[in-house]
């Protein structure tokens, strides 16, 4: 399988400048009043938004906020959600019960309503999203971890650990979670890649971050009123969301691939 | 047949209790009072008190979740704080436009990801098939509030083909639901694809194909109907990620269904239609799934008889 040079370019580059925007010269809320709306070319790389603020500045700090909310979400919901898939499933009896019961009314909500209305509630602000898109994201992990863990608990050498009387933790952490660990892998990739669109959106309705601090999703918003005048402002942030969220997939599907994760689970199965 | 109803029914209305229980505790979510946030620091003690009890604030919370929960049965959803009429009136009200759009959008994924999932099997390996990946991969990457921003741009504001926003013209529905129905229709020609790629292995093609049968029947006739179940327990599950995408795909178009309801009564911080809204769409899809359900186990018997086990 060839490895997708491009799109791991495309998230190093987005790691780094997130990473490393705060040590950059930028000035993402310098108003420059005679640059209101000034088109790419004139003065800055991507030209200056309603403010006169230029866009390259605030792309970076946008990258800032989708990957940490990216990193902070996803580590979150997988920490819980394996967590609880796990031990749900090695454990069985009626605490597995009471925790599919549980996935499965948090799977009646729509994914991203349910983080609407929980980031609407809770005030907008960028901890707020967090919590909202992990309250939503956990549940995927969960149901993974549990339909994995069924497949490989019965196996000889988790037996055997039993028999040693390996303590439950231990047999979890050491035997179980490694052999289960690449299709979670692979799903945190593609979590990776939903987050950011989710975060995205939720700015783009008003419920992410806050002025003056700059996401994809409130650029594309203030750009989307200003489209008539000048497109600039619309393509910039929209252009890198789109490049960042299908170089996430494409390096998932390449995962996916290379960790074999549909052999090994039909393997498992049989 | 009768034990697969119960069960299926039993454990709907289960679920459709803890979507109730958890729209009823989002309001105690709110940060500190949630009539102060509702009416601001600034407001007369008398008037917060007025809330506090049309809210029914004041009493202890099982007494709240006792009046709730009965309410619900009769169809009572409590009184939107900014325009004092029932949320339920409300909800009704703008039901229709986002079933319309809904059913567009997928109208829209199903044109274009049905014949671009067989041709993408059929041409396996080629140009066109991974033509067609690249499409769904696109598709699932766009976000519907960038696309839909794109489309007014080329074909509103530069073909002048649609209008821009709202529901008032007969071309008002085409951008919006080309926007909802794109990342579906790229889910579903992945699906499609696949799914017919392993009914094309199986023995009855191969005798099909062994008799002269033209191929064009052999594919649409025999592989696609029977590639198609799953395709439909798919479009069930997809219809919550529509129902979530039709909330930010109408608020870029104006568009007056529920979704734009919800997004302005979270901005107006209207609480109780933010409720209304969301437990209405979270239970269609709740029963939308259970009817996939159900229609699935007596199409297929293996599906009724695996999951009463």
């Amino acid at each position: 399988m060839k490895r997708p040079w491009l799109p791991m370019a495309v998230c190093l580059l987005w790691a780094l400048l997130a990473i490393a925007g705060s040590w950059l010269p930028l000035d993402p809320n310098q108003i420059h009043l005679d640059s209101i709306l000034l088109a790419p070319g004139t003065g800055a790389i991507l030209g200056y938004d309603d403010l006169g603020r230029p866009i390259l500045d605030r792309l970076i700090l946008g990258a800032r906020t989708s990957f940490l909310v990216a990193i902070w979400v996803v580590s979150l919901s997988a920490t819980i959600g394996i967590l609880i898939g796990t031990i749900s499933a090695y454990i069985g009896g009626w605490l597995d019960l009471v925790i599919v019961r549980v996935i499965d009314i948090f799977m009646a909500f729509p994914g991203i309503l349910l983080a609407i209305a929980m980031a609407g509630i809770m005030g907008p602000g960028i901890n707020n999203v967090v919590i909202a898109l992990s309250v939503v994201g956990w549940v995927g992990f969960a149901r993974l971890a549990r339909a994995q863990t069924l497949s490989v608990r019965e196996r000889d050498h988790v037996a055997a650990a039993i028999s040693m009387g390996t303590r439950t933790h231990r047999i979890i952490f050491r035997h179980l979670l490694p052999l289960i660990s690449a299709p979670l892998i692979v799903e945190a990739t593609f979590g990776v890649a939903a987050v950011i669109i989710s975060e995205a959106g939720l700015s783009f309705l008003g419920l992410g971050v806050q002025p003056p601090e700059s996401s994809w999703g409130s650029m594309i918003r203030d750009g989307a009123r200003y489209m008539l005048v000048t497109p600039h402002m619309v393509l910039a942030p929209g252009v890198a969301l789109m490049l960042v969220v299908l170089s996430v997939n494409l390096l998932g599907d390449w995962l996916r691939d290379v960790m074999d994760t549909r052999i090994r689970q039909t393997g498992t199965d049989k | 047949m009768l034990r697969f109803l119960t069960y299926r029914l039993f454990s709907t209305l289960l679920v459709c209790t803890g979507v109730s229980i958890m729209v009823f505790l989002l309001i105690h979510m709110v940060p500190g009072d949630p009539v102060d946030m509702m009416l601001g620091e600034s407001a007369r003690p008398a008037d917060r008190a007025a809330l506090r009890h049309a809210l029914g604030l004041d009493q202890p919370l099982w007494t709240q979740f006792s009046q709730y929960f009965s309410g619900l049965f009769q169809g009572n959803l409590g009184v939107s704080i900014h325009s004092s009429r029932p949320v339920s009136e409300l909800l009704l009200e703008r039901a229709p436009a986002t079933i319309e759009l809904a059913l567009a959008a997928l109208l829209v994924s199903v044109i274009i990801a049905l014949p671009m999932g067989v041709l993408a099997a059929v041409r396996r390996n080629t140009l066109w098939d991974r033509g067609a990946m690249a499409f769904s991969l696109l598709g699932v990457s766009i976000p519907n509030f960038w696309l839909g921003p794109m489309l007014i741009l080329v074909f509103s504001l530069g073909l002048g083909w649609f209008p821009v926003s709202g529901r008032e013209y007969s071309g008002s529905l085409v951008l919006p639901a080309i926007t909802l129905g794109t990342a579906m229709a790229a889910v579903l020609s992945r699906m499609v694809r696949s799914s017919l790629l392993e009914v094309l292995g199986e023995d009855f093609i191969r005798t099909a194909r062994a008799k002269g049968m033209p191929e064009r029947i052999v594919v649409w006739k025999h592989a696609l109907l029977n590639a198609l179940l799953p395709v439909i327990t798919l479009l069930g599950l997809q219809l919550g990620v529509l129902l979530g995408g039709a909330v930010i795909t109408e608020t870029v178009f104006s568009w007056p269904g529920l979704g734009k309801l919800t997004i302005d009564a979270i901005l107006r911080r209207d609480y109780p239609v933010v409720q209304g809204a969301i437990l209405l769409i979270s239970i269609t899809y709740v029963v939308v799934n259970m009817l996939t359900d159900i229609i699935y186990g007596i199409v297929d018997p293996r599906i009724r008889l695996g999951s009463t086990k």
